[in-house]
């Protein structure tokens, strides 16, 4: 590989080494480790060592990415010291090794440092026993529904029975009744009764989100998550306590009683909402996206994701999709179109085409859009998309590729700075093709995409000159986009094509990080993928043959592009690279 | 014979004695403050020189000083605890939220001779090297609180707080903070949560050691009301003359809190060790003996947290013997000496030196529902085997004293209080939510077992009477 891809693995400080046991076999673990809110190195606990170890210890309130509260008792283990004489010297057995004595106290893994010499059983009776014992208290004041809870088939507690539970419970009391279906905020139902008081999702916002709102009222077995009266849950990160909830006491209301989990189909992808990129799981069933899910990738969004591109994945499924090819505004094949297009470029004089490309397109799209601008002598560039950022994870660029335009050379570093040329071109009939692609190029200022009654997205399309009565002066206006638009509807070629979800792909992050993604679901009716029917396209215009499946096609980009270069879709794995920008 | 030993409580109960400022300096208040501010360093044999704050710190270690909390841990290792070298200010906070059912013992320093545990502070802090310090008072202690803001208000206009106290170049300022009313709040770390504002959710040890990260996360030093007095009277008498006090390894005096089925009820200052529990029950002195025609049925000896002694118990303590060997003497539960160790080794423990007495005419199923229930409502709810447990062990119990019962809640009651202590928890609530229900149930067996059947046997009665079902199931064929 090449010095231009890196992982993120930053060379870190050696840090020391210590020796433990775990279910008696040694391993060496660091003696520190970063802590995940300051980053600062704190001790390396117990449960850190047996994960290190491949020893799942169960547990409900750690989260590694979370400050430890030690609350669910559900990682107690027990251990062993290194025994020490009077003389402060370590006891040793007759064969010369150190002798161990067990502690008479159990330990939280999630707290408890590792120390030299220490030896970890997660496994021994006593330990199984507080287990149980720690399980059967969770559930005898939890209203078992699991037939109508959503977090069915991903819950915790589900999980742990089977391991832990008991067929029969010997409670027989009347359990604690607490509030159902609390409407905690816009994005969020509590059902309290549910909770196990784990506290994750008070950490979380409080710790993350950098948003105070959840806390703890009544006390002992009354306890239950609240908000402050009067001050809804609503940051744009709520629906992350949905996911580290480990039970099913708070659901989103975009997926509760949607859809059985189990039944949902994972595949690997990135959100597009803005150029951060985070990973995601898209949950589909049947060709329908159910839900986003963020995926973990510690070099971009950690385990989280905002609310607002979690939630923006309705569009794809929307009923008014392109779904044909059309000719002039009939109804024509993709066979036809495309021929029809490739014999209009090929005789089009040389700096008579323009090409407006979006940086919502993959690297490998606007690649082979940057041959057929190197063809046509074509100038080129992308409608820049800007609104909020945060300092968690949005990011103020709205594109997801932007990077991705500018290292292909579909755009300047300044996105937009060549849209006056390309409208002057027009007005002056020195332009007389278009090729636009997804891009409403006549929609103007401010456009919001809501997130119930709370802007989340917004993004801001920069004043040039291209209207509608400009684009009426073209020869050819072709168009490929994935909803109808003001643009799709002058367009003289209108090319169906495919959401990220529809497609597969690689985006470059805002940061480099050049990440890939799987298809989901199937792009409806004639819609395809772009970077098949440019394929095509590139094909006949240049004559030029490449690749026609994605590896190829990256990889070819990858020896072309300089930036990319060493880069390979096998090497981006799921997690992806970054490249130097 | 056993005596009252007043040494914290000398004038508390005087006729005439008030917590006001000019009546403790009457008494020679505050000179023991002034004596350790005046300590000179001293030279070492190895040419070492020992500060003032050293040396009462030594001096309280030689004491033998035991925290009179309820976990009798040794006052002088606490102090060596603290992390002296991390740059960040160290505090003390004195625990003032007295509320273990059955004790009452600080309060009578508090509301009677606040002065006294200012100076004993005082000193503290000085030895500690702390500038700041709180008193936590339980927040029912409504005029404890206004007493002891008033003696601040006038320790400082004295200048026994402030700055450059009796100028002797040391700066130490002091407030109260009232709870607000929970039990948890007597745990340490719990106490320093809720003095930061927050839930009095105890904190995980470790890595919260207060005496390393304690309130602000800093180094911090919280004892109890008692203990902080008697570091005064340390200084005043010196380590080793209060270590002679009391019996070997249980130093200096206890006040006692004696409640329940006695004639005389209240609290008494003894000499660790130096009294038994019988004599505290029994003598005139004392309790003064059950009421006329009452026999002894049980004894909380610690503190209703403490495991229950069973009336004619008796145990097998160690003893020295003429020649020095050590020996098992079977000892009767009211032979017990009252001191740390005898009732640790007796399987209960002495906690916060409050006696509870039980006789004959107490329905033991009953009295273990009602402290139950305090255990349920006082559980803050924080991990989860206290909070699931201490409120199913109080609605068993509760069953149990309604009717209700099963002749298995004995054992069941005991399974589920199984789950609970022994470091599955936070903090010690744990145990002293479970402690009695394990003791309870264990010498009280038969009662348990008795009230189960008897309810299981009427409503057996109940379902077998009732004519009219029979005569359904009959139509139905």
């Amino acid at each position: 590989m090449s010095t231009a891809a890196t992982t993120e693995i930053k060379p870190a400080p050696p840090v020391e080494k210590i020796k433990v046991k775990v279910d008696g076999r040694e391993i060496e673990v660091p003696k520190t480790m970063a802590d995940p809110i300051s980053g600062k190195p704190i001790p390396t606990t117990m449960i850190q060592a047996c994960e290190l170890a491949k020893q799942e210890v169960p547990h409900y309130c750690y989260h590694p990415k979370l400050p430890v509260v030690g609350n669910c008792r559900m990682c107690l283990v027990e251990y062993g010291m290194p025994a020490m004489g009077p003389d402060r010297k370590p006891v040793l057995n007759a064969d010369g090794s150190p002798k161990i004595s067990k502690m008479p106290r159990p330990a939280i893994s999630c707290a408890t440092p590792v120390s030299p010499g220490m030896e970890i059983y997660t496994n021994t009776p006593g330990v199984k026993q507080m287990r149980e014992g720690v399980l059967e208290s969770l559930l005898i004041n939890h209203p078992l529904d699991c037939p109508i809870c959503d977090q069915a088939g991903e819950c915790k507690l589900q999980e742990y029975s089977v391991d832990y539970g008991q067929s029969a419970s010997r409670f027989v009391e009347a359990k604690v009744h607490k509030p159902k279906a609390v409407d905690l905020g816009p994005r969020i139902m509590l059902d309290a009764e549910r909770c196990i008081l784990c506290t994750r999702c008070i950490r979380f916002t409080r710790d993350i989100a950098g948003d105070d709102a959840l806390g703890i009222v009544n006390r002992g077995s009354y306890n239950t998550i609240a908000t402050f009266p009067g001050l809804p849950f609503d940051n744009n990160y709520t629906l992350n306590t949905v996911d580290i909830c480990p039970v099913g006491a708070l659901t989103s209301k975009d997926f509760r009683f949607k859809m059985r989990v189990w039944f949902l189909k994972e595949t690997k992808s990135v959100c597009t909402s803005c150029a951060t990129g985070c990973n995601i799981i898209i949950g589909s069933r049947e060709e329908k996206i159910q839900r986003y899910t963020p995926r973990e990738n510690d070099a971009v969004n950690g385990p989280w994701m905002c609310d607002a591109g979690r939630l923006n994945y309705k569009w794809i499924g929307r009923e008014d999709r392109l779904k044909d090819v059309l000719v002039r505004g009939q109804k024509s094949t993709w066979t036809a179109a495309l021929n029809e297009i490739s014999d209009k470029l090929k005789k089009a004089p040389a700096g008579s085409v323009a090409i407006i490309a979006s940086a919502r397109q993959t690297n490998e799209e606007l690649w082979l859009i940057s041959k057929l601008k190197a063809k046509l002598g074509a100038i080129s560039d992308s409608i820049p998309r800007d609104g909020k950022g945060d300092k968690i994870l949005v990011s103020a660029d709205k594109n997801p590729n932007t990077n991705g335009a500018r290292l292909t050379g579909i755009c300047f570093t300044e996105m937009g700075i060549n849209l006056v040329k390309i409208s002057d071109g027009i007005a002056s009939g020195k332009i007389k093709t278009l090729i636009v692609f997804g891009e409403n190029i006549v929609k103007r200022a401010v456009a919001n995409e809501k997130l119930r009654e709370r802007e989340t997205i917004s993004e801001v399309v920069d004043e040039h000159g291209i209207t509608a009565e400009l684009l009426q002066k073209l020869d050819t206006l072709i168009v490929s986009d994935i909803l109808p638009n003001e643009t799709t509807k002058l367009a003289h070629y209108v090319l169906p094509g495919a959401a990220h979800a529809e497609k597969r792909g690689s985006f470059t992050n805002t940061k480099g990080r050049v990440q890939k993604f799987m298809k989901a679901v199937e792009a409806p009716g004639d819609a395809r993928a772009e970077w098949e029917f440019l394929h095509d396209l590139v094909h006949n215009v240049t004559g030029q043959n490449g690749f026609v499946t994605i590896e190829g096609l990256f990889n070819q980009m990858a020896k072309e592009v300089p930036a990319f270069n060493g880069v390979t879709w096998q090497a981006l794995g799921d997690t992806g690279l970054t490249v130097q920008i | 014979m056993a005596q009252e030993y007043k040494l914290i409580l000398k004038y508390a109960d005087e006729p005439g004695y008030t917590p006001d400022i000019e009546c403790y300096l009457r008494h020679g208040g505050y000179a023991d403050l002034k004596k350790a501010l005046a300590i000179a360093p001293k030279d070492l044999a190895d040419g070492k020189k020992l500060s003032p704050q050293e040396q009462i710190r030594e001096d309280v270690k030689i004491s033998g000083l035991r925290g009179r909390g309820g976990a009798g841990f040794s006052c002088g290792l606490k102090w060596s605890f603290v992390d002296r070298k991390s740059g960040k200010p160290i505090y003390l906070i004195c625990n003032a939220d007295e509320s273990e059912p059955g004790t009452f013992k600080d309060r009578q320093i508090m509301y009677k001779d606040p002065h006294q545990l200012i100076e004993g502070m005082a000193i503290s802090c000085f030895a500690n090297d702390v500038h700041l310090a709180y008193i936590y008072i339980r927040g029912e202690m409504v005029d404890g609180a206004k007493i002891l803001n008033e003696a601040l208000k006038e320790a400082r206009a004295k200048n026994f707080l402030g700055k450059n106290i009796c100028g002797g170049g040391y700066d130490l300022e002091m407030h109260v903070h009232r709870g607000a009313g929970a039990y948890i709040c007597g745990e340490e770390t719990g106490l320093i949560e809720s003095l930061e504002g927050k839930r009095p959710y105890p904190r995980i040890k470790p890595p919260y050691f207060p005496a390393i990260l304690g309130l602000w996360m800093c180094p911090t030093i919280v004892n109890n009301v008692e203990t902080l007095c008697n570091v005064k009277h340390i200084v005043a008498m010196g380590g080793a003359a209060f270590a002679k006090l009391g019996t070997p390894n249980n130093t200096g005096t206890r006040i006692v809190s004696l409640s329940g089925h006695v004639k005389k009820p209240g609290y008494y200052e003894i000499e660790t060790g130096k009294a038994t529990i019988g004599e505290l029950i029994n003598d005139p002195k004392f309790g003064g003996g059950l009421r006329d025609g009452r026999k002894l049925k049980a004894v909380i000896p610690g503190g209703s947290s403490a495991k229950v002694f069973k009336a004619g118990e008796k145990f097998k303590l160690k003893k020295k013997d003429a020649e020095g060997k050590e020996i098992l003497v079977e000892t009767d539960m009211l032979d017990l000496p009252y001191d740390f160790d005898s009732l640790a080794a007796a399987g209960s423990m002495s906690g916060s030196s409050a006696i509870i007495v039980m006789d004959d005419s107490t329905d033991i199923v009953e009295a273990l529902a009602n402290l139950s229930e305090f255990y349920a409502h006082e559980s803050c709810g924080q991990c989860t085997p206290c909070r699931e447990g201490a409120l199913w062990m109080s609605k068993t119990l509760h069953r149990l004293t309604h009717g209700e019962g099963r002749a298995a809640d004995a054992d069941y009651l005991v399974k589920i209080a199984d789950n609970i202590p022994g470091g599955r928890t936070i903090c010690a609530f744990g145990e002293a939510c479970s402690w009695p229900v394990q003791s309870f149930v264990a010498k009280f067996k038969d009662e348990f077992v008795a009230k189960g059947a008897a309810d299981e046997a009427r409503h057996a009665k109940q379902v077998a009477a009732p004519v009219e079902t029979k005569e359904l199931a009959a139509a139905h064929h």
